[in-house]
């Protein structure tokens, strides 16, 4: 298949190793500093932790699909799975230092993540082999079979799983570490910051090693890689164990972070968010899933407050970014950012900030329509208080500023390429 | 760039916050309001905002105004509680929820560790759908108040009903394959063997939830068990579908159901559910009460959906009396009240009983008929009242030890 | 017993052709284009609204007409304007966008139409029974639905194997460059081809909306077994989703007929499990949805290529 929206990564000559730390020191203050703007703000917490493990789910993810080329429709089972036996874990700490004895007792439960991330290398491990035979479109019906049937057996078989309701634990048992006492949102932020900055980073890591570079090898050119002695079957097998694992990380915070699991995590529905998630960010950028998952979340759980037509916006929006932008939100970012490392971004500023200007009037055309209509058949939505103005569906104002906004950001847009056009 | 984030994160929060003028009290729907399940919670949220108008027209909650505001779940469990965290951060101290065990056994968890770790912030949960009986059982909760009968409590009125008409002689009984689907066929066994040791139970199916397209041959397994009723928990979906392919096989066998009127049901069933479908609810579509008829051609006018939910308005109702007997909205106060207060509806008279905080209530059996005097979902179809199961038949002991808190 | 064997196996020969007639249009734009379309039970659900819609003017069988055509036109303007324009970037880009092609068509049926399910039913007089059989009434509808799909696969032979048109399609598939150099316009080919599809699953959801349901969460459900199908069946082949589609329906359907547990069927193997424990008390009954994908992931283990398929996806 041809490779474009997943393209390699742009790689610099050999830089040194101070100027590598940068993004990490960068990322590091990121996650120290966040607390300070938002203190005593929970929902802040309460989302950022939610961001936090998107952020390594859709990480997890990209490692089969951007780096490995493997479409997958089941990545939920790892998750879900790692997810269940975090809780299950957490449950036998729960009892282990009531009873004040046995191995549980003296495992904290900041380590959950870790047993999730065991337990999805486990499932990954037993399950995987017969799945990498090919990439492509057999593989991503083979994982919607397997994430159907698992996400079934979530609810035949209750003790594992506990039925529709789930099983819930408690996060504040077990033996205290770093006097985090894991009580409210804030306290699990620096957990969920800790594990998912050691998870981004593991995964960065692995893209630096041999087997990270031959997922690339197998995603561009699986023959070529075959003729070299390296069977793709089995380098797709180690990109799924490890991926698994880091799905199961995943899960493992989730746990920890909800107190409670149920089978719907493991079906289709958190696969295709993981799909969404690191195709919004963009398949071929490190990067890309972390702004992905940040975008994806904040839109899931903000935009239903001011509009019934959120799903259909993270739908436009995911249309659109496949449509116009391939390389996704990070692929933008990254070429802004090769540009002003080349000196190039004088020159090309003004036609991305008049391109900007153009999609920025389409869109809000297209609000502004999308709002109108849902107004004409639902009654009012309160998107449209938010620009400040009361459209009203009945009359002619609304519609028409929809048709100038469109046209001209048409206009613009048009203008934007002949500039482009005639600086190349 | 993620200087963007922060500012559409902080613009965002603002405008929870700021929502919330100083003399009202807020009542938070934790419910699906967008995608495949929005059909039920739409009509609550509509609901709810068409009552909290009529209590804020007598006085409001203790002297408060009731502000409705609805937040979307997509009934998922984790997002349920990040929304349950926006609403506590906006100030609100009293939630209701009602599509789904997984979302409810969330919520109970999360309001029960929410209001220890965080004294003087209190929050209640007000169940108004969610029927897993564990919950005003085990796993009964102070802060939990449910207004629903639960799963068993409908049997035990419909397995009253059944042994009463001797016509019976086999029972079918068909489910969706998770726990609340076993805990019905389960609850139907034990209390028809116990009520009408002859009735013989000719099946027990389980299928799968909301999976099932063609149930023709789960219908030709009952026609040929010579099944003389059908017993279903069956929502969404799943009861139109069966009952719709019950008509189309001219299976005549009753079909007694927990949700045959639930919304779309009657739209989509029409003459095929005619005195085939049954339902057990706490109300049915005669609307013999005037007062209670007028409000159900206004709500429909205003909003488009029925007045479905009179347990929402026994919600609120017994909410405004709590509240305004304890002269307060702090939870800690309103849910002390709310422990065995009585309220007289227009069915009878209700009882929250305090040992589990569940609602006591008289049940109706109605069924589906055609030319009705007030409509459902704007065709002539809907649910006649064919039997009253009194409070005292309908109770069943709970196993709660209710924890209290000092 | 009789009365259940027939019964079952009426039902699941029509679950069956109405999946043949769902899984043919993918087929035909899967092998030829290589997309797996994931907005197609999208189309198969705009199908049913456009025949509930235009029903209430025009009746039941000018519908049956019209809906189609409508969402094949419709069907050839994704192609035109969506779906070429991503073709560049690869199949996972074109993969990606009928994904998310799909969530926009939910949402907007959802807008237009409602949240809950509306009363698209047959005409009357359709629903009076044909034949009754042990007590057992079979609707002339059914019939009707029988009739058409096995009329629709007529015809799609015939126009396959024995028109001009057909000769290209089944020379691009696996000939599509050479189609090309010989002058034909290969991407208005397509664009026939993707609207022909989707007009094919409108007409499914034409027959479909009354028969099941027509509400909005009828392509989410529908949509993987689609999957199912093409991929059991083999890629590119028709022949293979026609035997895919049945088994399927039949598997499904008699899966349910057969009152046993997976004790049962494991004992008589001669295994040793505990009817009562939590595996062997699982009914076949209750596997009986599950059945497609269980099927889909063994072949694709075992069989790669499907039942009649030349290539393996």
């Amino acid at each position: 298949m041809s490779q474009d929206i997943i393209a390699p990564m742009q790689r610099t000559k050999s830089r040194t190793s101070l100027r590598g730390l940068v993004p990490w020191v960068v990322f590091a203050a990121v996650l120290l500093l966040l607390p300070v703007f938002f203190q005593g703000n929970s929902t802040a917490f309460t989302l950022l932790n939610v961001i936090g493990i998107n952020i390594v789910f859709a990480l997890s993810y990209n490692m089969l699909l951007g780096q490995g080329g493997m479409l997958s429709f089941g990545h939920a089972v790892f998750f879900g799975l790692g997810s269940y036996a975090a809780m299950h874990a957490m449950i036998a700490i729960d009892e282990a230092s009531y009873a004040g004895e046995g191995f549980w007792a003296h495992v904290p439960v900041l380590g959950m993540p870790l047993v999730g991330m065991i337990a999805g290398g486990l499932v990954a491990l037993v399950l995987g082999w017969p799945f990498c035979r090919r990439a492509g479109t057999a593989f991503a019906m083979i994982t919607l079979g397997l994430g159907e049937m698992v996400a079934a057996a979530g609810q035949m078989f209750p003790s594992l799983f506990g039925g529709e309701a789930g099983i819930y634990g408690n996060r504040m048992v077990g033996p205290q570490w770093f006097g985090l006492e894991l009580a409210q949102s804030s306290d699990v932020y620096w957990f969920i910051a800790f594990w998912t900055f050691a998870g981004v980073f593991a995964m960065w890591a692995f893209t630096r090693t041999p087997l990270g570079r031959m997922s690339n090898a197998v995603r561009d050119n699986p023959d070529r890689l075959q003729f070299i002695g390296y069977p793709p079957r089995n380098v797709r097998f180690m990109i799924f164990i490890a991926a698994g694992s880091f799905g199961g990380l995943a899960g493992g915070m989730a746990a920890v972070n909800y107190e409670i699991i149920t089978p719907e995590a493991l079906g289709l529905i958190p696969s295709g968010l993981a799909l969404l998630m690191a195709a919004v960010g963009g398949l071929g950028v490190f990067y890309g899933p972390i702004v992905g998952a940040v975008v994806v979340t904040l839109m899931n759980s903000m935009l239903s407050d001011y509009t019934d037509a959120s799903i259909l916006y993270v739908g436009l929006v995911f249309l659109a970014i496949v449509m116009f932008a391939p390389r996704g939100l990070g692929g933008g970012i990254e070429q802004v950012r090769v540009a002003w490392r080349d000196g190039d971004l004088g020159r090309r500023l003004p036609g991305w900030l008049s391109g900007a200007l153009a999609v920025g009037l389409i869109i809000v055309g297209l609000v502004v329509l999308i709002e109108l209509a849902f107004q004409a058949t639902h009654g009012s939505d309160e998107f449209a208080h938010v620009f400040g103005v009361d459209f009203d569906a009945a009359g002619p104002w609304g519609w028409l500023t929809v048709v100038v906004l469109l046209v001209a950001g048409g206009l613009i847009k048009r203008a934007t390429n002949k500039l482009r056009e005639d600086q190349a | 760039m993620l200087k963007s984030f922060f500012t559409l994160i902080a613009a965002s929060l603002l405008l929870v916050q700021t929502a919330g003028a100083a003399e009202t009290v807020k009542l938070a729907l934790i419910d699906p309001l967008t995608g495949p399940m929005a059909g039920a919670g739409q009509p609550a949220l509509e609901h709810l905002k068409f009552e909290a108008k009529r209590i804020n027209a007598n006085g409001g909650i203790a002297g408060k105004q009731l502000e409705i505001v609805g937040l979307d779940n997509k009934v998922n469990p984790q997002e349920s509680l990040v929304q349950l965290q926006k609403a506590i951060d906006g100030g609100i101290q009293y939630v209701t929820q009602g599509n789904g065990s997984s979302v409810a056994s969330a919520l109970i968890g999360a309001v029960e560790k929410h209001n220890q770790r965080n004294p003087g912030k209190e929050v209640m949960y007000l169940n108004y759908a969610a029927v897993d009986p564990s919950f005003t059982n085990e796993r009964c909760s102070y802060w939990h108040f449910r207004f629903d009968a639960n799963a068993d409590m409908k049997m035990n009125a419909l397995t009253s009903y059944i042994a009463e008409n001797k016509d019976i002689k086999k029972v079918y009984l068909i489910n969706q394959d998770y726990s609340f689907g076993h805990a019905v066929s389960e609850a139907a066994r034990e209390m028809l063997k116990e009520k009408r040791p002859d009735i013989e139970i000719v099946g027990n199916d389980f299928h799968p939830l909301a999976k099932v397209k063609d149930f023709t041959p789960y219908i030709s397994k009952i026609q040929s068990s010579g099944a003389d009723a059908v017993i279903s928990g069956n929502w969404g979906q799943d009861i139109t579908l069966l009952v719709k392919a019950a008509a189309e096989f001219g299976l005549d066998a009753p079909f007694y159901t927990y949700y045959g009127a639930s919304s779309g049901v009657v739209t989509q069933l029409g003459d095929k559910g005619v005195d085939r479908i049954y339902q057990i609810n706490e109300y049915y579509g005669d609307f013999e009460d005037e007062e209670m008829a007028k409000r159900q051609v206004n709500m429909y006018k205003e909003t488009g959906w029925d007045f479905y939910y009179l347990r929402l308005s026994t919600l609120l109702d017994m909410f405004k009396k709590a509240a305004d007997k304890a002269g307060s909205t702090d939870p800690v106060a309103v849910a002390k009240a709310m422990e065995g207060l009585s309220l007289e509806t227009t069915t009878g008279e209700v009882v929250m009983r305090a040992e589990d905080h569940q609602i006591q209530l008289p049940m109706f059996i109605s069924v589906m008929q055609d030319d009705m005097e007030y409509g459902a979902e704007g065709t002539d179809y809907n649910f006649h009242k064919v039997a009253r199961i009194d409070r005292d038949d309908v109770t069943l002991p709970t196993t709660c030890r209710m924890r209290r808190p000092k | 017993m009789l009365e259940l064997v027939i019964f079952s196996t009426l039902n699941g020969v029509l679950y069956g052709l109405l999946l043949f007639m769902l899984s043919s249009g993918l087929t035909l734009i899967f092998s030829m284009m290589g997309v797996l379309n994931f907005a197609h039970a999208s189309f198969y659900m705009l199908g049913a609204y456009f025949a509930y819609t235009l029903g209430m003017y025009t009746g039941f069988w000018p519908a049956l007409i019209l809906a189609p055509l409508l969402v094949g036109a419709l069907g050839s303007l994704v192609e035109r304007f969506g779906l070429r324009r991503v073709h560049a970037n690869g199949h996972v880009a074109e993969l990606l966008f009928t994904f998310g092609l799909a969530y926009v068509i939910d949402e907007l049926v959802q807008m237009v139409w409602g949240t809950v399910a509306v009363a698209y039913r047959e005409p009357s007089y359709m629903r009076e029974p044909l034949f009754t059989l042990f007590g057992t009434d079979y609707s002339i509808f059914r019939g009707v639905v029988i009739l058409i799909s096995i009329l629709m696969f007529i015809a799609l032979w015939y126009l396959l194997k024995k028109t001009r048109v057909g000769m290209m399609i089944r020379a691009a598939l696996t000939h599509g460059e050479m189609v090309g150099h010989l002058g034909h316009n290969v991407p208005r080919l397509f664009m026939g081809v993707f609207g022909f599809g989707c007009a094919l699953a409108a007409l499914a959801g034409v027959i479909g909306g009354p028969l099941l349901a027509t509400e909005p969460g009828m392509a989410a459900t529908l949509g993987p077994i689609v999957f199912v199908v093409v991929v059991v069946g083999g890629m590119g082949s028709l022949q293979g989703a026609f035997y895919a589609s049945l088994l399927i329906g039949l598997l499904q359907t008699f899966f349910v007929a057969i009152d046993a547990s997976l004790a049962d069927v494991f004992n008589a193997l001669g295994a040793n499990l505990d009817p009562y424990g939590e595996v062997g008390r699982i009914s076949l009954a209750t596997l009986a949805p599950m059945t497609p994908f269980i099927l889909l992931v063994l072949i694709l283990i075992f069989r790669p290529r499907g039942l009649m398929g030349e290539l393996e996806p």
